[in-house]
């Protein structure tokens, strides 16, 4: 086992971890932030997305101790300092962007860093976007709803295609 | 995943020494090889990530053409190429989804030199130079079969070095599930001459389509490749295309590559 070090959510932690241990298992059983989801485990549905070092990564295909000294933001760490919901995370709820939910947190974090990258994105710059990201009730229309009224701007009747 | 010791050095030659380890394996973006050995197909005893060496990472002009650091990822190729050599900066760009091109690097791709990936493309079609710890590659010599390349065990790729052509395109066609191209073709058109590479087609991996290459040197138009046809020989085929479905987008995105080169 060695020790790893890194700043998740704004806050310092350490723990042990053997070579194999994945970022995601890190997260989930090292530090109980059990909000970061693995869907598949073969890094194609983007339910562990998670920032580090302020990009989106898939949590379940990096090593913990690759992201040793990195600053992580789960979605844990999404929320406003008073606890209530951020404003990606009530765009989902206001515009319905979620069902069952399991796909929901890597949705905002993959969301939230397009965002950060491109403030006002288009309808199909969102679907771009989220390619990596699957969610399996929605059918989307609804999480691009929920991003771009996130993003301030007007939100579309999204037709169906 | 069977465990492992995991080593992260912040220098090449402190790299090239943990790699001459039995069972040693460099590790680059991981978006392969993690999976890989979820599987149990690969089970190192040593990994040795290059993603924490500076002198691997960045783009920068330089006489040579546009290098490229190893241990860079997609996403930062894809914007930091986009004005010295665009079709580059776009193949990159389009690999994968975003999360993985902030973890995946051009070394990481042209090691594993998967016979689907994009990568391999734009070094064969740029006449690329792959730089290792050792040595110089060319392209032409660097490619050796799905898979195989011309890397020594412990070699570390360290750098690409484009030649940035007059006018170039890469167009795939993707297959949606996996995110790779089912076919690809990246064409670059130097002063002299038409280079043409195929990836996500031949049993051997990435590959010139030598023809094409004589026909648009001559004349650089979607139409120099009319007469011209594909054989479907040792054409991969699955589930998403049999070999003879290739050997016709082999043609069809060359068409459009031509069309869409700048």
């Amino acid at each position: 086992m060695t020790k790893v070090t890194m700043t998740v959510n704004g806050k310092a932690v350490s723990g042990e971890v053997e070579g194999r241990t994945l970022l995601s298992a890190f997260l989930r059983e090292g530090l109980g932030l059990t909000g970061t989801h693995v869907g598949c485990d073969t890094s194609q549905c983007g339910a562990c997305v998670v920032h580090v070092d302020g990009k989106a990564v898939k949590s379940c295909t990096m090593f913990a101790l690759d992201a040793a000294g990195s600053t992580v933001k789960t979605i844990e760490g999404m929320n406003n300092p008073d606890g209530s919901l951020g404003t990606l995370q009530q765009a989902f709820q206001n515009y319905h962007g979620l069902q069952c939910g399991f796909c929901t947190p890597g949705m905002v974090m993959s969301s939230a860093a397009l965002l950060a990258e491109n403030p006002k994105p288009t309808e199909a710059e969102v679907r771009h976007y989220l390619e990596g990201n699957i969610c399996r009730c929605t059918g989307y229309h609804n999480i691009v709803k929920a991003v771009l009224a996130a993003s301030g701007q007007d939100v579309p009747a999204v037709a169906a295609e | 995943m069977h465990n492992f010791d995991f080593v992260k050095p912040s220098t090449i030659a402190d790299a090239v020494k943990a790699l001459t380890g039995d069972g040693a394996q460099a590790l680059s973006g991981g978006q392969t090889l993690t999976p890989t050995m979820k599987q149990r197909l690969a089970a190192p005893t040593v990994l040795v990530s290059l993603t924490g060496i500076a002198e691997m990472k960045g783009v920068c002009m330089g006489d040579d053409g546009l290098s490229v650091g190893a241990a860079t990822p997609h996403a930062v190729v894809a914007k930091e190429a986009a004005k010295q050599y665009p079709a580059l900066a776009a193949l990159a760009g389009g690999i994968g989804d975003p999360a993985v091109r902030n973890r995946g690097t051009i070394g990481g791709s042209l090691a594993n030199n998967d016979p689907a990936a994009c990568y391999p493309s734009a070094v064969l079609g740029s006449g690329a130079t792959v730089v290792t710890n050792k040595r110089k590659i060319a392209a032409d010599d660097y490619f050796q079969g799905m898979f195989s390349t011309a890397l020594d065990e412990g070699e570390i790729i360290t750098g690409v070095t484009f030649p940035v052509p007059e006018k170039a395109a890469y167009v795939k066609f993707n297959q949606p599930a996996s995110r790779f191209a089912l076919t690809g073709v990246f064409v670059a058109k130097f002063k002299g001459g038409v280079r043409v590479a195929v990836t996500g087609a031949s049993n051997n991996g990435v590959f010139r389509w030598a023809e094409a290459e004589k026909a648009l040197s001559a004349n650089f138009a979607a139409s120099a490749l009319d007469g011209l046809t594909v054989s479907a020989d040792d054409l991969i085929g699955d589930l998403h295309g049999t070999p003879a479905y290739r050997a016709n987008l082999v043609k069809v995105l060359t068409k459009r590559a031509v069309e869409a080169a700048r």
